[in-house]
């Protein structure tokens, strides 16, 4: 399965789905919405509550951004799946640290780590 | 620009997007100009972003039509950014700690620590309207 949406590219591999986000900047909070909306709808679509969210393409996001991945990684955990994030840059890992975010969501280098380390615990 | 002219700017603008981003723009703009590195630019537009939201989501009641000030000044070792709504203001110290273990899965308010984290300093002026943020060099 491969979808693209406006915000987002949908895949789906092996009980995992992977989200690419499409946005260079995820700063506008319209944007923020849609990115919400259009994952809402991958969610729906997908074979399991396993989620990765890959940010090859990220180099700036704002604090509402953060929002939407912690309301995100919940949701997953309530229906017993996990989110992981893959390819962050530097300086968005350091936000991550700097709001202590990184220890309420999971990192990896890569979707194969990533896939991995989301499986091994379902 | 030059080492003893720092380039300033002002302006009047609504708090739709893409008056806040033409604003955003001039500054990023005059920091390129100034030749400042990609971790600066990072810190500043990030904090000026998070400036700019905050002043219409709080100080506007999220109502873009309302008028901000902003104000900015770039010169090879320092940036300033000031941003003023019309709102009653804060009072900064009330605003809870993001990254204590209760609040870490709460969905908002990471924009102010952020700010902080960024930039070199940090000033909410009674009657916490306006916020002034400046990086400077070492």
């Amino acid at each position: 399965m491969s979808d693209t949406f406006r915000h987002v590219r949908v895949r789906d591999e092996g009980g995992v789905t992977e989200i690419t986000m499409l946005d260079q900047h995820i700063l506008d909070e319209l944007v923020i919405r849609q990115i919400g909306e259009e994952i809402d709808q991958a969610m729906v679509d997908a074979s399991s509550a396993n989620m990765v969210l890959n940010f090859e393409r990220v180099d700036h996001l704002s604090s509402s951004a953060l929002g939407l991945l912690i309301t995100l990684n919940s949701r997953l955990q309530d229906r017993d799946g996990g989110l992981c994030l893959i390819h962050i840059a530097a300086p968005i890992a350091e936000v991550f640290r700097i709001t202590r975010l990184d220890q309420v969501l999971r990192s990896e280098a890569d979707f194969a780590s990533a896939r991995s380390a989301l499986l091994s615990e379902g | 620009m030059t080492a003893s002219s720092p380039w300033r700017g002002v302006w009047a603008v609504s708090g739709e997007r893409e008056a806040c981003q033409r604003v955003l723009d001039e500054i990023l703009g005059a920091m390129n100009d100034a030749r400042m590195d990609d971790a600066v630019v990072f810190a500043v537009r990030l904090a000026t972003e998070e400036a700019l939201a905050n002043a219409v989501r709080h100080g506007h009641g999220g109502d873009p039509s309302l008028s901000l000030r902003v104000e900015a000044e770039v010169s090879p070792q320092s940036v300033m950014v000031s941003v003023q709504d019309a709102g009653p203001g804060f009072d900064p110290a009330s605003v809870p700690d993001p990254t204590a273990d209760e609040n870490l899965t709460i969905a908002s308010g990471r924009g102010l620590a952020l700010i902080r984290a960024f930039m070199t300093e940090v000033e909410v002026p009674p009657p916490g309207n306006r916020i002034v943020m400046r990086w400077r060099g070492s």
